[in-house]
């Protein structure tokens, strides 16, 4: 029950954050959406994950979005109004996956094609293999050690690109923005 | 224009008066690094691990950029040494992997560490989540500092 | 009837969830609002990844005495790194906002369009 709820809670934030046109709201709003899925994940037995998401989507990221107001602007110019094309294109998108959602296995179903493959070999021998109760960490770091090392390298290159972009000091002359040499330092 | 920087000059001035935030700021900061480095440590049997701890620890240094300012949030740790541990992270992780094949396994495998193999998981993991906690920690503090510190103050 | 869906409601959310990511990646104008847009859609996709790995009566994959029915985990693994690659890109995708904001003075679509297509006239 509190599974809907929270879901429906989620769709209603969404169709908020679509309506709203102060961009402040809009991230806090973005925010308590993090926070509302990190929840539903708690609800569905993924605490690693909810961890991350609560930590990361209701915290990092808003901090970051509310630094990038400071430095743009906080209100949205004009309503847009509604888009008929756009529309059109997500209506039948969304028909299409949910007719194709039809064949999918039902929530919570103990015999779907997903906990036949290597699901149960990780849960077995994971704690025999590197004495660890805590799964999710042991495929992390040792069974899937390469896929994480690929995700770090990923964050790694985002900071490397965020320093490219931006992380040089801009200076304000006669109304033209100029980035100095001097870098970052103070 | 309104940057982070600017407000937070002004806020500096106004802190002065704020005590309460002050103080209370400096009671958590020391807590929520203890708490990243317990999430760091503990996620082999609780969950946590590596990427949770060290956006926790970012978060401590965000939190003190944001009450005492960024540019004295800047002194704790320059940028040469955020972008030190922002490649020492990731050298650390693959490293680990290159110890592994030298000592005769494959590639980040780490039962070969140690001479019980699950004694070298252990180790190999524990490594390896330390790495990916020190990338994570400096990509997050850097990407803050570089958005809150954009205008040089004239 | 309704029986025959039951079970399928959590997949109509997520699809909803998305679409309405897309649409506010597709329709609208602010550069801001696309990324919390781009941050929807993610999150959908998170939720769908983590609803698959549910086992009914199942815990958190933890091993402990006295449980014997646990969740799938690999989804969690995938997702988990996914989060915080998700926070590292929309980082990047702000500092590329706030360099376009600082050469078009903007961060409007339609505006920066109308400021392109001046400074073509003028070249």
């Amino acid at each position: 029950m509190i599974f809907y709820a929270l879901l429906t809670f989620m769709v209603v934030s969404a169709l908020a954050l679509l309506w709203l046109r102060n961009l402040f709201a809009v991230v806090m709003l973005s925010g308590s959406f993090s926070l509302n899925a990190a929840v539903l994940y708690v609800v569905m037995d993924a605490v690693d994950v909810a961890f991350t998401e609560a930590a990361v989507g209701a915290g990092i990221a808003t901090v970051l979005m509310l630094g990038t107001l400071a430095l743009t602007t906080s209100h949205e110019k004009a309503d847009p109004g509604v888009s008929w094309p756009h529309l059109a294109v997500v209506v039948v998108v969304g028909a299409a996956l949910i007719y194709g959602t039809l064949d999918m296995p039902r929530y919570g179903d103990p015999m779907a094609p997903i906990h036949q493959h290597v699901a149960p070999e990780y849960i077995e021998r994971g704690p025999k293999q590197t004495g660890m109760p805590n799964v999710v960490t042991s495929i992390l770091a040792s069974y899937r050690g390469y896929d994480t090392l690929g995700e770090v390298t990923v964050v790694f290159t985002a900071a490397a690109g965020v320093l490219a972009l931006i992380g040089r000091r801009r200076k304000k002359k006669n109304g033209v923005i100029k980035r100095t040499r001097s870098g970052e330092r103070p | 224009m309104k940057s982070l920087r600017v407000m937070s000059k002004r806020r500096r001035r106004e802190m002065q008066h704020k005590e309460v935030l002050r103080v209370c700021s400096k009671l958590l900061i020391p807590l929520i690094m203890l708490f990243a480095l317990y999430v760091q440590f503990h996620g082999d049997f609780g969950p946590g691990g590596g990427f949770q701890a060290g956006v926790i620890f970012a978060s401590a240094f965000i939190l003190y950029a944001l009450i005492f300012g960024v540019d004295v949030g800047m002194k704790v740790l320059s940028p040469g040494a955020r972008r030190f541990f922002l490649a020492a992270g990731l050298l650390l992780y693959a490293g680990v992997g290159i110890v592994g094949m030298l000592l005769g396994g494959r590639y980040l495998n780490y039962s070969v560490l140690l001479q019980d193999p699950i004694a070298g998981q252990h180790l190999g993991i524990l490594l390896i989540e330390l790495g990916v906690g020190v990338t994570v920690a400096a990509a997050m503090i850097t990407i803050f500092y570089v958005f809150a510190n954009q205008d040089d103050s004239e | 009837m309704m029986d025959q869906f039951a079970g399928l409601y959590n997949y109509w959310i997520f699809i909803v969830l998305m679409m309405i990511g897309f649409y506010i990646v597709m329709a609208q104008h602010n550069l801001i609002k696309k990324v919390v847009g781009l941050n929807i859609f993610q999150v959908s996709v998170f939720i769908f990844y983590i609803s698959m790995s549910k086992v009914e009566d199942g815990s958190a994959p933890i091993i402990a005495e006295g449980i014997t029915v646990y969740s799938n985990p690999l989804p969690h693994v995938l997702i988990l790194t996914a989060i915080v690659v998700g926070v590292a890109t929309t980082a990047l995708a702000l500092a590329l906002v706030v360099r376009i904001r600082d050469s078009y003075g903007s961060i409007e679509e339609d505006e920066i369009e109308a400021e392109e297509r001046r400074r073509e006239k003028h070249f």
